[in-house]
């Protein structure tokens, strides 16, 4: 264990912060960045790792951020990635500008006419937005939620397919708590002109931090499809926030679901409330532990679950009581 | 070494083999400190002399060599080699023993070790092991995890034999599991939790009868904070200072149950 390692080259270092920056649980990246700048001892070589792996970590965790100028917020994804480090919020038609090591949007500037989708298509786009507007509104405390249009922006009218996406990203981090946490769903709109339907697929992913006295993390993830008819732009939206309503609602219950069955029936196959005899073990009677053994010995009841057994009839004299 | 376990303390626990080697060539000279404050996964070599297995731990290791609590000897085998004296061997071949019999009756299965060393101060220490496999392919009875293990390390340090013996156990719990299935997804959990307990106790009890008791009870008291968690689920405003429900916790304030939204369904 004690070999002489070879110093590590600083490409090697920084592939190695990258790894340290991008496993950072939600929220969590300066946290990690400050811990990691001590180890490291090598401003260059954090810079760098640092410039790689917060523009990945933050389009994966879709931070939310506000924009300078009353524009509301922005999410970072990569649906809205443009050149550079510019990201549309087509809900403001505005384009940030981020600094992502620093996470902050320090730009906006107006989207160009190329960047947007035609109105045709932008029709679809708003009329899902004011939807899914609604919706997060209602469900999440704190989400947040962008429709982007990401095949079929220069569709002109009817005959063409087009593919919107609906993100919501929520995020609750309680540091001083030592808890953080996330939801994300990403739901893909594929609008089939030809057979006149509307396709979903979504990925919804949730994780969670718990980091006082120990590293609890859970992480939980789901995904689903359904379909609803091609409608005029109202209709498709309303339709569309209702099933993703509907598939969210669901997964919600059924992650409340994992959680209540932790105690009983998850958590026992891996430890027992109580041992097998349903009362404590019997530690007082170790001595006469050591005799039965010596008489299961003699007896020849040398196999185990035997001598299991011959335990489990011996319980009730120990008197030990029953805590359930 | 505080920044290197700040970042212990956040990155996946799934991935905790991961971070320690990278901490390990970023801070070659804190080594053997990493080491010793990082618990990683358990791991199990087999005994041929008694043909069963025991788990690897740094208090029955020396050099690169293990000793089973089964047949005392060393794997691979190893010259000069430190051992127990008699008089604690004894001990620590009862402690096996009764701790096989205690963890087939808490875990159904698994596989435990505990070892003894002499200490410096006239005591000994004592560390006792549990590891269970409790995915469907291992052994868990029921079925109910595509992957799930559990892991205690529990060492007690005894002080000098007296009238009334200190004892001070500091336990540490890592735990995975993950569920899968079609309508839910998958679901994971995986930490570590440590915790620590002290007792002066009647040395005329015994120390196993001591030292198993304040293991049941430190066992019953990490497993119960997983259940408590649980069972608060339904009073999202209640706080939960319970490790493994604030993960819980987290979640459902992102997200509030929406019981109380009524449920639109498209006009048709």
């Amino acid at each position: 264990m004690a070999e002489e390692e070879t110093e590590l080259s600083d490409k090697q270092k920084k592939e190695i912060a990258k790894w340290f920056l991008l496993n950072a649980p939600a929220g969590e990246i300066q946290y990690v960045a400050k811990d990691l700048k001590f180890v490291l001892n090598n401003d260059d070589v954090y810079d760098e790792a640092a410039s790689e792996a917060f523009p990945v970590y933050n389009k994966s965790h879709m931070i939310c951020l506000e924009m300078p100028g009353r524009f509301g917020d922005v999410l970072v994804t990569s649906y809205g990635e443009l050149q550079g480090n510019e990201y549309l919020d087509p809900k403001t038609a505005q384009v940030a500008i981020v600094d992502h090591v620093k996470q902050v949007c320090t730009e906006v500037r107006p989207a160009t006419d190329e960047e947007l989708s035609t109105p045709y298509v932008e029709e679809y786009r708003c009329a899902l937005e004011a939807e899914m507007l609604k919706y997060v509104g209602e469900a999440y405390p704190k989400g947040s939620c962008s429709v982007y249009c990401i095949n079929g922006k220069d569709v002109e009218g009817p005959g063409y397919d087009f593919e919107l996406v609906a993100v919501i990203s929520a995020a609750r981090l309680s540091p001083q708590n030592f808890c953080t946490g996330s939801w994300q769903s990403i739901w893909n709109i594929e609008c089939k002109d030809d057979i006149q339907v509307l396709e979903l697929k979504g990925k919804l992913q949730v994780g969670a931090h718990y980091f006082e006295e120990g590293n609890v993390q859970l992480d939980a993830k789901h995904e689903c499809r359904d379909s609803t008819m091609f409608q005029s732009p109202d209709d498709s939206a309303i339709a569309i926030a209702s099933l993703i309503r509907h598939h969210e609602t669901e997964y919600l219950a059924s992650l409340e679901a994992s959680y209540l069955n932790l105690p009983d029936a998850t958590f026992k196959d891996l430890r027992r409330k109580l041992p097998v005899t349903r009362t404590l073990f019997p530690w007082h009677s170790t001595s006469q532990f050591n005799l039965t053994r010596e008489i299961s010995k003699e007896l020849g009841i040398g196999n185990f679950e035997s001598l299991q057994l011959f335990f489990a009839c011996l319980y009730p004299l120990f008197g030990v009581q029953v805590v359930e | 070494m505080e920044a290197a376990m700040g970042l212990m303390r956040r990155m996946p626990p799934r991935h905790s083999e991961t971070a320690l080697s990278a901490l390990l060539s970023l801070l070659p000279h804190n080594s053997s400190d990493l080491l010793s404050q990082v618990d990683l996964p358990l791991q199990v070599l087999s005994d041929d002399d008694s043909g069963k297995r025991f788990i690897l731990c740094e208090y029955n290791r020396d050099a690169d060599s293990y000793r089973s609590p089964w047949s005392n000897k060393y794997h691979p085998r190893l010259e000069d080699a430190p051992y127990p004296s008699s008089k604690l061997r004894q001990l620590e071949i009862e402690a096996n023993d009764i701790f096989t019999v205690y963890c087939d009756q808490y875990y159904e299965g698994g596989i435990s070790s505990v070892y003894m060393w002499e200490d410096d101060n006239e005591g000994f220490v004592a560390c006792f092991l549990v590891k269970k496999d409790g995915s469907k392919t291992g052994q868990g009875r029921r079925g109910y995890l595509e992957e799930g293990t559990w892991d205690a390390i529990h060492v007690i340090e005894v002080g000098p034999e007296e009238e009334t013996t200190r004892y001070c156990l500091t336990s540490t719990v890592m735990l995975s599991l993950t569920t899968d299935d079609v309508s839910s997804g998958t679901f994971s959990l995986s930490g570590s939790i440590r915790r620590q307990m002290n007792m002066n106790l009647p040395v005329a009890d015994g120390h196993l009868c001591n030292m198993g008791k304040m293991i049941e009870e430190m066992e019953g008291k990490l497993r119960n904070s997983l259940d408590q968690a649980c069972l608060l689920l339904s009073s999202l405003e209640l706080p939960l200072h319970v490790y493994f429900g604030k993960t819980r916790e987290m979640v459902c304030t992102l997200r509030p149950p929406s019981e109380v939204l009524p449920m639109r369904l498209p006009d048709s």
